[in-house]
């Protein structure tokens, strides 16, 4: 037990000191290298390339990738389903329907576009995350049945997907704008959003980690979890919420990245085995640092163009996963 | 010497109507944007934006361009700054221009203001938007005869129009922009030139400008005459039904090159030149 708490406690450190070298090493990956850095102090675009672009836009990759690890965990310990990621209650579908609705409300009266350039595309992707999210809670009557919120939730990802598509077809000019919103990115984010994200993550870890031992519950079967004398209803109800609010912040500010919420937990996972509450501190900064890692790979691999970030995760994140199983079942386990 | 003292006196007055220049423009968010001088450092995220501001006669005034942006050949050796979805907010910041022009769909607009840069949302898309698009950007740039670069398009639109032998006009034209298939329709700018050349375009106007057809929808409205880009020809009479079409019975096909296909797309200073690529295009093959 004793080396099992310091193991977490070891990962914790050695997760959050990669994150910190990252994000020193973030201040010199860009268009330019690390002379920007040198140059700050006497140039002042250099310092706002720096200050302004750089710093913000490596820690937001990692506030953005701890939000949707945080969902990641809060999501397989809820459904009880290594496979569920943040996305499923219908939050990204809804973040890209927000999206194409606003684009293509740009400019067709002068009401709809003062409209859109007021709430701003960022704030029309929450919404929309938000109104899936939602949408899936209507449809499933509530969060008691586990099952019925799945099924709810990949109904209305196809059908808020399909109205995205309807919309997109209609208007064909927003489709590039659409598809890298589908890729991902870390590009646009500034201090402002990285104060947005920093706010509502934070909230979302502490319930998320205040809520963890109903997961722990959960695992054991949903009987033993009510047999435990807690509030079930009520604290899953707050799990949704978690995990609703997490992946929206996300998804607003970045986009669409995948992989990260569904990898985060099981790289923890494969490497301690240890209760919801620590699952979810350590998932967090596991997606903050995958995240962070591919936006420093995605910055430096082609400069001075990127890649979109959100392809490197999926490359990335699928190959070591990929290896995983491999080894596990070339041991003869899973 | 009263030549010399005259010249330098014109030389002064221009420099002080240069230094006077202010304008203030309303751009398509409705966002009115004040320039207390015309910029000299200008970033155009969008290939017809770029068009335009060179052919007001500004083109040493960019700094930077989008990958796509090809045209005029001066542009080619300007750093590019990434595309319209995915533009390098770090590289365009490290120019330090004084102007970004970019499309509508960007969302780079919200973060390169916050970062204290003007900016100015156009995003040409019929012959009007054309002509009020170098309006704007006349009044950006400081330049007074905006107009100018529109009469000759329409000049050339008009001359490409005239030159065609009557056999030519009247025919029912299919213009595909790209294999989905999308169209362009009536109300389209290229819609708008085909219609000055005196062709038929087989998508109405309440289809709206570039409607994602049914295949089946131009074998049933068989178009005497098809305008595709040369990539997305490629098994165009191979597809199902396709071959009893009587622009493709007879051959009537014009497969635009990439460079062609480019003029033809862009809504921009180059109508004039597309409109006599379309025009040829009728003559040789209708």
């Amino acid at each position: 037990m004793k080396s099992l708490h310091r193991r977490v406690l070891s990962l914790g450190i050695a997760l959050m000191v990669l994150a910190a070298a990252l994000l020193v090493l973030g201040a010199g990956i860009g268009s330019t290298g690390f002379e920007s850095v040198f140059a700050a102090h006497r140039d002042p675009v250099a310092l706002q390339i720096v200050w302004d672009i750089r710093l913000p836009r490596t820690l937001g990759a990692w506030l953005a990738g701890a939000l949707l690890g945080l969902a990641g965990a809060v999501a397989q310990g809820l459904f009880r389903n290594p496979l569920a990621d943040p996305y499923l209650l219908g939050s990204a579908s809804g973040a890209s329907l927000g999206m194409a609705v606003a684009l293509s409300m740009f400019g067709v009266s002068a009401a709809s576009t003062q409209w859109v350039v007021r709430l701003g595309l960022t704030g029309a992707a929450f919404v929309g995350a938000v109104l899936g999210v939602l949408l899936t809670l209507v449809l499933a009557r509530g969060v008691q049945q586990t099952l019925r919120l799945l099924l709810a939730g990949v109904i209305v990802g196809v059908v808020l997907g399909a109205a995205k598509d309807l919309i997109t077809i209609a208007s064909a000019d927003i489709l590039q704008a659409i598809q890298g919103f589908m890729l991902g990115s870390t590009g646009l984010v500034g201090w402002s959003a990285c104060g947005v994200m920093g706010a509502l993550g934070l909230v979302c870890l502490l319930a998320g980690w205040a809520l963890a031992p109903l997961l722990d519950g959960l695992a054991l079967g949903e009987a033993t979890a009510s047999s435990l004398g807690l509030p079930l209803g009520a604290m899953r109800a707050a799990l949704v919420a978690v995990l609703a609010l997490a992946t929206g912040t996300a998804v607003a500010q970045t986009g669409l990245i995948a992989f990260v919420g569904l990898a985060a937990p099981h790289l923890v996972r494969s490497a301690v085995k240890t209760t919801h509450a620590r699952l979810i501190l350590l998932s967090t900064a596991m997606g903050g640092l995958l995240l962070m890692a591919a936006d420093l790979l995605a910055r430096w691999l082609i400069a001075p163009q990127e890649l979109p970030v959100g392809v490197l995760t999926a490359v990335l994140g699928g190959s070591y996963l990929l290896w995983l199983m491999h080894r596990r079942s070339a041991r003869g386990g899973l | 010497m009263n030549l010399l003292c005259r010249g330098s006196l014109a030389l002064a007055s221009a420099v002080l109507a240069v230094a006077a220049h202010a304008a203030v423009v309303t751009d398509e968010r409705g966002v009115r944007v004040d320039l207390p001088q015309a910029p000299q450092r200008i970033v155009s995220l969008l290939p017809s934006l770029t068009e335009s501001v060179c052919t007001l006669g500004a083109c040493e005034r960019l700094i930077g361009v989008d990958r796509y942006s090809n045209w005029p050949d001066a542009v080619r050796a300007l750093p590019q700054l990434g595309g319209g979805i995915d533009p390098n907010v770090e590289a365009i910041v490290a120019l330090k221009p004084d102007l970004v022009l970019l499309a509508k769909s960007s969302r780079a607009t919200e973060r390169l203001e916050a970062l204290g840069l003007k900016v100015i949302v156009l995003e040409p898309k019929s012959h009007a938007d054309v002509q009020r698009v170098l309006d704007v950007l006349g009044q950006v740039l400081g330049i007074g005869d905006a107009q100018r670069v529109w009469r000759a398009i329409d000049d050339s639109v008009s001359a490409a129009a005239e030159a065609l032998p009557a056999r030519a006009r009247n025919k029912r034209v299919y213009f595909e922009v790209n294999s989905a298939p999308y169209a362009a329709g009536e109300v389209s700018f290229i819609g708008e030139t085909l219609a000055r050349l005196g062709a038929k375009n087989i998508v109405p106007a309440s289809l709206g400008p570039f409607p994602k057809l049914n295949p089946e929808y131009v074998v049933r409205a068989d178009p005497d005459l098809i305008m595709v880009g040369a990539r997305s020809a490629q098994g165009l009479e191979q597809r199902p039904g396709w071959a009893s079409i009587r622009a493709v019975r007879e051959g009537r096909i014009c497969r635009f090159k990439a460079t062609e296909s480019d003029v033809l797309v862009r809504p921009g200073p180059r109508m004039g030149e597309a409109a006599q690529l379309m025009a040829k295009c009728l003559r040789d093959k209708a």
